[in-house]
């Protein structure tokens, strides 16, 4: 039993880890520009599906995360500056479907691209293997993925708190109006903001990408756990994405394992009692 | 003049409609009566979805889940139970009712985006629930199998015509209840909370309750679309009333025109043609979809409805300009 409750922690974390990497972009993107970004698990799923082409031309896995980074972040670029930039800093239907519109765009672009076969990205050999915790044999890569969610909120943070852009950015988080009127580049903040939670949903595919393959169909499966992060742990909070990651990705193990029939019921369900009680999230501000 | 021309373009309007819809559906082929079956099935849906996100401005984005609870309602029931249509569609939609009633206590006191996300995440809910609990929902399989009503008349509802005016009597129903609803002074109400709803809480209104009354009123409605789309499609799957789903419908009343019931109709006639219809043609029904959802917030946010009504003004305001010309060059000595 205590190795069940082992194994479902470990797996619950890294699944977390994962989630963070998904959930920061798309908590940043709706603090700074109250954008409900559907196209978030899209972007995730580019992420691993370019990182999948460029592994199997150069076989290198870390360029591979970069550029599937740098891809998805250029795209999100484009489309910040090209359609949501004309819409003002508020929370609207017309922003959400938008994205909804690049979600399917995206989605069969891919499928026209890639095909509708899944994939699993390959891990660099000195990645592969399993360690022994205690009495679970746990793989590497899975410790790996954690390491690097715990490395890219660290480095999220002391950009966010410990830089000049970062107060700006907090500015624009707390009072857009104002930040604007105190000569900040709100627009600009704004989409590089956008680029840059982009980047690491993209990013964040890569690195799921051994874990859970690529197809298609891995877009909106992954919105949806983004979603319940983002909505427990309070938007526009880095901590609350933390925190949400960690809540969600161990009661999605561990429901999944202990009532796989209503898995999806358990997690949506916390979330909308939350949501109902205490709009703006955990960590959230008004 | 204007006023004239307006109702001018309505019965003209009317006439069409009734032509296209009530007489000459004997002429069409079996193709284009069952399109015009789903177009009217999805019409209730989408007008509807109109008394929340038109009228009362709350911008509801978990609706396909009522739809899909009526129509998995309908399709255990009838495949596991063998129970006729009256029965089916009486707990079809009282169960939506039921659900919405809960969840109307969570959504209810909210506005803007808050009711949005809080109804994404009510809406998330019921769709987890399709796609996992498998033992009663099949999952992803979805439930197939049902088979049209007897509805106890001595009419066969398997002729696609038969079953497209059995249809379009439900359509009639919902289409009038809901202009009377609108027209009501609770309809009345909701527009003024719409508008400003603390406006209209100093005014004495109890504007929780309307909002409450509205979030059920609408959800019965999608309810019965659900019974009457299991009974045409024959299945059921999650994927009925996933996000997509729910966001498709918002587009259908964004498209056509929120504020309006004939608009959300017209939408949702426009999106179930061009499913239909392009994809005959082409596998890449997905990228038109989400061309058009593009296309519509930034050319047409407020619907084609109204960019009807405004081009149907501004002829009108031409045409008065240019009789006053007319009228001042012939004052003229």
């Amino acid at each position: 039993m205590s190795n069940f409750l082992l194994a479902q922690t470990l797996n619950g974390l890294s699944f977390a880890a994962l989630l963070f990497l998904l959930s920061s972009g798309l908590s940043l993107i709706y603090g700074v520009m109250k954008i409900v970004n559907i196209a978030h698990g899209s972007f995730f799923m580019v992420g691993a599906y370019v990182a999948l082409t460029i592994i199997q031309k150069t076989n290198n896995f870390f360029l591979a995360a970069f550029a599937g980074g740098l891809v998805v972040g250029v795209l999100g670029l484009v489309i910040e500056r090209g359609f949501l930039r004309r819409f003002p800093l508020q929370p609207l239907p017309q922003t959400m479907m938008i994205t909804l519109g690049f979600a399917l765009l995206i989605r069969d672009f891919s499928l026209l691209i890639w095909g509708g076969d899944p994939y699993i990205l390959q891990t660099p050999d000195y990645l592969k293997g399993s360690v022994k915790i205690i009495d679970v044999v746990f793989p590497i890569y899975r410790i790996f993925i954690f390491v690097v969610a715990i490395l890219v909120a660290i480095a999220l943070w002391l950009f966010n708190e410990k830089t000049l852009i970062g107060a700006k950015l907090r500015a624009a988080v707390d009072d857009h109006e104002m930040a604007g009127g105190v000569g900040l580049n709100v627009p600009l903040i704004s989409g590089c903001m956008f680029g840059l939670g982009a980047f690491l949903a993209g990013f964040g595919g890569v690195m799921g990408g051994p874990v859970f393959g690529v197809f298609p169909g891995l877009d909106f499966e992954l919105l949806s756990l983004g979603f319940v992060v983002v909505l427990v742990g309070g938007r526009g909070s880095l901590l609350g994405s933390a925190v949400g990651s960690i809540l969600v990705g161990l009661v999605d193990n561990f429901g999944k394992a202990l009532i796989p029939e209503l898995s999806y019921f358990t997690l949506f369900a916390p979330m909308a009692l939350v949501v109902a009680l205490k709009p703006t999230g955990l960590f959230g501000k008004e | 003049m204007r006023n004239l021309l307006n109702s001018r373009t309505k019965v003209i309007g009317f006439i069409v409609a009734g032509l296209v819809l009530l007489v000459l559906p004997p002429l069409y082929t079996s193709y284009w009566v069952t399109l015009l079956t789903q177009m009217l099935i999805f019409a209730i849906l989408a007008m509807s979805l109109d008394v929340l996100l038109g009228y009362s401005g709350l911008s509801s984005f978990g609706h396909a889940g009522f739809f899909g609870v009526a129509g998995y309602t309908v399709a255990i029931l009838s495949t596991r139970y063998n129970l006729g249509f009256y029965y089916c569609l009486i707990s079809g939609v009282s169960l939506t009712v039921l659900i919405s009633m809960i969840f109307g206590f969570l959504v209810a006191h909210s506005t803007g985006v808050y009711f949005l996300i809080i109804t994404l995440a009510l809406g998330m809910c019921l769709w987890g629930l399709g796609f996992r609990w498998v033992s009663m929902t099949g999952g992803d399989n979805g439930i197939s199998g049902i088979i049209r009503p007897d509805i106890g008349l001595p009419i066969a509802l398997k002729d696609p015509l038969v079953f497209y005016y059995f249809i379009f009597g439900f359509f009639l129903i919902a289409l009038i209840l809901l202009a009377v609803l609108i027209r009501s002074p609770f309809g009345h109400t909701l527009k003024g909370i719409r508008e400003s709803e603390s406006r209209m809480r100093v005014l004495g209104y109890h504007t929780w309750l309307h909002k409450y009354l509205a979030y059920v009123v609408s959800s019965a409605f999608a309810g019965l679309a659900g019974v009457l789309w299991a009974y045409f499609n024959g299945f059921i799957s999650p994927f009925d009333m996933d996000l997509n789903a729910s966001i498709e419908i918002v587009l259908m009343v964004i498209l056509g025109g929120p504020g309006t019931l004939i608009g959300p109709a017209l939408g949702s006639g426009i999106i179930v043609f061009l499913k239909n219809f392009i994809s005959a043609y082409t596998q890449r029904w997905l990228i038109i979809l989400g061309a058009i959802y593009i296309l519509t917030i930034l050319y047409a946010p407020q619907g084609l409805i109204n960019l009807l009504k405004d081009w149907i003004k501004g002829r009108a305001n031409k045409a008065n300009a240019c009789r006053e010309a007319r009228l001042d060059e012939e004052a003229r000595p």
